[in-house]
């Protein structure tokens, strides 16, 4: 068997973060969805798809790239750089750039299907004679799986190496070990990591001819869950060595991954292979199970996802730690979800505050890992959250698990 | 700069029909000449998935198998790293195709191969492996980069399969993303502490450089080079150049405004 663990990764830290999503353009936005227990899922209505609920990112056909940027024009890549302008990414990424210079700053990003929108919209204007695609699509610069990356690494004026990770929605997750190994490896000296994936028909009608769309907003985790609700979103952190840290950073402190080795869109039904990411992380960590205080589960809401992750959280932690999904608020958004959920921990570190997990209505007697405490519950039974392990499981059957926290592992 | 071990290779293009039989043309003894011949089938997945896979999910699994055989190694031991820039160009094409018609019904099937690792997940699949599986993209820089991120897995300790495919994408994407010809090449890397007795095809090092390559393909055979210039997966082809020459090579591959820099030592040097 392979050799999951590194003999002695490097805890990296988190100097700087990005977010757009359903919950709204930044930080603030998404912590106070998150606080009040407001969903971002909204009945569907794209591309000519009406199936099921999405979660929709507001203000992206209006936002323009800067014209230095136009050849990359796209759905995908708009979301992108709302995400780069939230929270002040792009200009800690411009310091780090000047600290070490940019060609020592690098970019992984992950997604799964890129800007094919705009294949999509090229598709419907074909010439009629010939079947020629329109001269206005700019495949190279848009749906081109490379596009992301080379995207933001002109809009942020780097020269280090870029990557697109592209294992469906395992992606984000997996783009953050790989900026990891990057570092560690002296190749850089930080990297922004992350992903885009944006609404388009291709994922749409896809999973709705695997039958995996929920009639209404998903429900992740609930008795009566009848599959997910596809989001969009863009997020990125900017990770360097610790001691280039200010203490308030937060902090990678493990991650690993495995491969299911059984279906291109099942997963295993006994989670061995989630599981095996999930102690390879730990164990990159140094972190016993008890030491996690909240698990942000994969959750799709399919029947499928929840059973197997919950067989194998329940392997590695019995009922020892809470774990719920936030893809109700937030939708699936595929390969854009390792990073959204990545920041969403850093959240849930920074306000204390554990999501309440939505659409819940009759939680499913058959997963045996424990809820977090509800609201009202919470006075009596709280915790600090210090550390989350964030599961992302992705076609393919890919796997990968991060564990966020602050440095120092406290 | 990163070294590494090449345990194993493996190769499929035109007129390049496996790595052993390639040898002579890629030393440039032997003349090439255009063949497109299918890759052999793999027999690691069942009948009924095998008739499904399409052109670049074979050239995939054809290369990382010959690989892992020359190398000798358990596969199960390796980490996977993937990389393709144009993924499966004709099931995206037919998913796209249908999804201009008024009332789409696209396939399941074809949805789930559409993702772009689906021959790393075939490759897992077929061989069981569990163990950890990148797939990697960029564009013309998608050896360069695919290789890279196969050198920095090797901290994990495990050997690395590092596989990359590409086959051309069908009209009327082609007219905008040209590939000529299927190409596919696979390597099995491995640490160089962990280094066996003997064997092995040499020692590799790669480094990155924030400075443009020049005339990256120049010192191969212009029918190589023709190869290398119309197949993203097909850079590949300096380093299996100087791997089937069994000679020293100090190479410079492009990776977009920048290059990625290779020094290959063959083996019992």
């Amino acid at each position: 068997m392979a050799a999951m663990t590194d003999p002695a990764p490097p805890e990296l830290a988190i100097t700087a973060r990005g977010l757009v999503s359903a919950l709204g353009h930044g930080l603030a936005a998404t912590a106070a969805a998150l606080a009040a227990g407001r969903s971002g899922l909204v009945a569907c209505d794209f591309a000519g798809q009406r199936r099921g609920f999405i979660g929709r990112v507001e203000g992206v056909e209006s936002h323009r790239l800067p014209a230095r940027l136009a050849a990359f024009d796209c759905r995908n890549h708009r979301l992108a750089h709302l995400a780069l302008d939230a929270d002040g990414f792009a200009a800690a990424v411009g310091a780090a750039a000047r600290r070490h210079g940019p060609g020592r700053v690098g970019v992984v990003l992950g997604t799964s299907t890129s800007g094919v929108l705009a294949s999509e919209e090229a598709y419907r204007a074909r010439d009629a004679a010939s079947g020629a695609l329109p001269d206005w699509l700019d495949f190279e610069h848009t749906h081109d799986l490379g596009a992301l990356p080379r995207f933001v690494r002109a809009a942020l004026g780097l020269a280090g190496p870029a990557f697109t990770v592209s294992t469906a929605c395992a992606s984000s997750a997996q783009a953050v070990g790989l900026g990891a190994r990057l570092i560690a490896a002296g190749i850089v000296d930080a990297a922004v990591v992350g992903g885009a994936d944006s609404l388009c028909g291709l994922t749409l009608a896809g999973f709705a001819a695997l039958e995996l769309i929920a009639a209404g907003p998903c429900r992740p985790g609930d008795a009566a869950r009848d599959g997910l609700s596809i989001g969009e979103a863009a997020g990125f952190l900017l990770l360097e060595r610790a001691e280039a840290a200010p203490p308030d950073a937060f902090a990678l402190l493990g991650w690993g991954a495995s491969s299911d080795g059984y279906h291109l869109s099942a997963p295993r039904p006994d989670g061995a292979g989630a599981a095996m990411a999930m102690r390879a992380a730990l164990g990159a960590a140094g972190l016993a199970p008890g030491a996690i205080d909240w698990i942000n589960l994969h959750g799709t809401g399919t029947p499928a996802n929840d059973a197997a992750e919950d067989q194998a959280v329940f392997a590695v932690f019995a009922d020892a730690v809470p774990a719920s999904s936030t893809k109700a608020y937030t939708g699936h958004t595929l390969g854009a979800a390792g990073i959204v959920e990545a920041i969403l921990a850093t959240l849930a570190i920074e306000h204390g505050l554990v999501p309440a997990p939505l659409n819940l209505d009759q939680p499913d007697p058959g997963l045996r890992v424990p809820l977090p405490p509800s609201g009202k519950e919470r006075p009596g039974r709280a915790r600090p959250v210090r550390r989350v392990l964030s599961n992302s499981f992705g076609f393919g059957g890919g796997n990968c698990c991060l564990v966020l926290g602050r440095p120092g592992g406290a | 700069m990163i070294p590494a071990r090449i345990l194993g290779v493996g190769l499929w293009g035109s007129g390049l029909p496996g790595f052993p039989a390639s040898r002579a043309v890629l030393a440039g003894q032997a003349p090439w000449a255009a063949e497109d011949a299918p890759p052999p089938v793999p027999g690691l997945l069942p009948p009924a998935e095998r008739r499904r896979l399409g052109t670049t999910v074979r050239l995939a699994l054809a290369t990382a198998a010959e690989a892992v055989a020359m190398a000798g190694i358990d596969p199960h031991a390796a980490h996977n790293v993937f990389a393709t820039s144009n993924g499966d160009g004709a099931v995206v094409h037919a998913l796209l195709e249908e999804l201009a018609r008024p009332a789409p019904q696209l396939s399941p099937t074809q949805f789930h191969n559409s993702v772009h690792n689906a021959a790393a997940g075939y490759w897992t699949i077929a061989i069981g492996s569990r163990a950890p599986t990148q797939c990697i993209a960029l564009h013309d820089a998608t050896f360069a980069a695919g290789l890279l991120a196969a050198m920095v897995e090797l901290a994990a300790g495990a050997p690395v399969l590092f596989c990359v495919h590409d086959a051309p994408l069908p009209a009327p994407l082609a007219a905008k993303r040209r590939t000529e010809t299927g190409f596919a090449a696979a390597f099995v890397l491995a640490p160089v502490e962990a280094e066996p007795e003997g064997g092995g095809l040499g020692r590799l090092a790669v480094r990155y450089q924030p400075v443009p390559a020049e005339a990256p393909f120049a010192a191969l055979p212009p029918a190589l080079r023709r190869l290398a210039e119309a197949n993203p997966a097909a850079q590949a082809l300096p380093l299996l150049a100087a791997i089937a020459a069994g000679r020293p090579a100090r190479l410079a591959l492009p990776y977009l405004d920048a290059r990625l820099d290779l020094a290959f030592e063959p083996g019992d040097a």
